[in-house]
């Protein structure tokens, strides 16, 4: 799984794109999204996500449709 | 009365108290440097310098000086139970409210064609829509640019000071004299209530203990501002039944700490805006629980009372906002032809205004009479310190206490147009009649008859005998004549 934007409730306020220890986040045309390529969850980094824990919209859901992130033993 | 000496206009400086009693009262001072009241600490010339172009921090500025705000800063760190920033309306006035977000270049460019348009632009602020330090790259990259561009601007940032400490150097670097800070409480058990969460370093706090650890944050930000000299402003949000009896603490603390000047300002709470107490039907304050706390707060640290509490994206004088005339589709189309010679101009000429206002005051002092009596009154401005707007034109009026200790600016009261065309008139009295409450006239460039008659059924005199000239020292003088009358009517009275 990775975490996605769901951008009708996001005022891109760009919040999340810095704290994005996997530069997964991006801008574009005004919007911001998430590479879900890139997306740990955080794992490994921090106890919380970061875009999710930041978002003053609670916009940030995990995106059930994309395999759970694994990290590498 | 002979005009003011060169050097004595050089060095004098308004205050916020203009006493009446000039000579002979234990308050008269030989040196222009201390204008000591009960009321106001004395400024220094030092501190003059800093604050006398800025219409937030002096409201002697604010007749003369505008303001602007880019909103480069979209981004917040914390979320108050006041705040919702999805909301965006061109006609909401209010902050954290901005019609677009500029990148630091764009507002870079926005400045320039603000200043060729509106000489009186002193100051550009970033206040957000969300907060200036959550934003630091966009932050500081603006104000790299208009360091650059137009160098003798005024800097300036507000925040809520969770980031704070981490940015005092660069705020210094930037030779910004001015930040804003909001403190709503000295206390986490009571921020709780208003701050559901932060997030600071890498997680989301909520409860107490983002409470204290904001709390903490502003204290350290406060002092390392204060520590490198730069003047600190604090806004708290007046929010009865939860720090409404609080804030003469957090006005006490703020000022051992150093802050120069406090701000409170009424909560608003619009269900429409959507903000958590909005929802909730947490209600703001009235106007008198306003003005019976900054009453309380007099003789600490100075207060703001000119607040209009402005967008993320305000331009223009301090009652006006031109935002709209500035947009990006707007500011496409103009040719921006900056001159910095008629910022330079502009401010010979207010010097000059400053010093004839004082000869007029030093003069209207020498009739100096003696009475126990205060009294309310309304002023109708368009700014130069002046009374220089039509009754009916009025959008707010600034309202002054008048005594024979002088004239203090205590507030202004916003009203809908008078003029707004055709039946809206009789609609639009009430409001002003509100708005009027408690004030025993009105000064005014001029008005119409009907509405002169309203005004005086309801106890308030239309004044138009000072149309055009400076308020302070026409609020002198009606006050004379006005305390002339009362003195007849009671001698009459018991003869």
């Amino acid at each position: 799984m990775a975490y996605k934007i769901v951008t009708s409730a996001c005022t891109a306020c760009g919040a999340c794109e810095p704290e994005c220890p996997n530069v997964a986040i991006y801008e574009k045309s005004g919007m911001f999204y998430i590479k879900p390529d890139k997306c740990t969850e955080c794992i490994g980094h921090f106890d919380d996500a970061q875009c999710l824990a930041s978002c003053p919209a609670d916009c940030v859901v995990i995106d059930k449709s994309i395999a759970r992130y694994q990290p590498r033993a | 009365m002979p005009a003011p000496e060169p050097g004595q206009a050089k060095n004098g400086r308004p205050r916020l108290v203009i006493p009446i009693a000039s000579a002979g009262s234990s308050a008269a001072c030989p040196s222009e440097g201390c204008h000591t009241s009960a009321a106001t600490a004395p400024l220094t010339e030092h501190i003059w310098q800093k604050i006398k172009d800025h219409p937030c921090y002096s409201v002697e500025a604010h007749q003369h000086f505008a303001r602007m705000h880019v909103a480069v800063a979209p981004a917040c760190n914390i979320q108050c139970n006041y705040c919702n920033r999805k909301y965006d309306c061109s006609n909401e006035s209010r902050p954290g409210v901005t019609s677009e977000k500029l990148t630091p270049e764009q507002a870079a460019l926005k400045v320039l064609a603000v200043a060729a348009e509106i000489p009186q632009l002193s100051v550009v602020g970033i206040a957000g829509p969300g907060d200036a330090l959550a934003n630091p790259a966009n932050t500081f990259r603006t104000f790299e640019l208009l360091r650059k561009q137009i160098p003798d601007i005024k800097l300036c940032l507000s925040t809520n000071g969770l980031a704070l400490p981490d940015h005092v150097d660069t705020i210094k670097h930037f030779n910004v004299d001015h930040v804003t800070i909001t403190i709503n409480m000295v206390d986490p058990d009571i921020g709780a209530h208003i701050y559901p969460w932060i997030f600071y370093q890498h997680r989301r706090h909520s409860g107490i203990d983002a409470a204290r650890i904001l709390h903490q944050r502003q204290m350290q930000g406060l002092e390392q501002l204060v520590a490198a000299g730069i003047l600190v402003k604090v806004n708290s949000v007046l929010i009865p039944g939860i720090n409404d009896r609080h804030l003469a603490e957090v006005n006490r603390v703020v000022k051992s700490k150093g802050a120069f000047l406090h701000n409170i300002m009424p909560l608003i709470s619009d269900p429409a805006h959507g903000t958590h107490f909005g929802l909730s039907g947490q209600r703001g304050p009235s106007a008198q629980e306003l003005q019976a706390l900054q009453d309380q707060l007099e003789g600490g640290i100075q207060l703001m009372r000119h607040c209009r509490q402005c967008r993320a994206d305000a331009v223009g004088m301090l009652g006006e906002d031109r935002s709209s005339e500035f947009t990006s589709e707007k500011l496409k189309t103009i040719a921006i032809n900056y001159d910095p010679a008629a910022r330079e101009r502009y401010r010979a000429y207010v010097e000059q205004e400053r010093a004839d206002q004082r000869a007029a005051e030093q003069q209207q002092a020498q009739h100096h009479v003696a009475s126990n009596l205060k009294t309310l009154v309304a002023v109708a401005t368009k700014g130069g310190a002046r009374i220089n707007q039509h009754f009916g034109h009025a959008g707010e009026f600034q309202i002054y206490e008048v005594s024979a200790s002088g004239a203090r600016f205590v507030g202004h009261r916003k009203i809908d147009h008078y003029c707004a065309g055709g039946e809206e008139e009789e609609q639009a009295m009430p409001s002003i009649l509100n708005a009027l409450q408690g004030c025993t006239a009105v000064l005014v460039a001029k008005i119409g008859r009907c509405p002169q008659n309203e005004l005086r059924a309801a106890g308030i005199e239309p004044i138009q005998d000072y149309a055009h000239q400076y308020i302070e020292a026409s609020l002198l003088a009606w006050f004379q004549q006005y305390l002339e009358r009362q003195t007849s009517d009671n001698g009459s009275r018991v003869a």
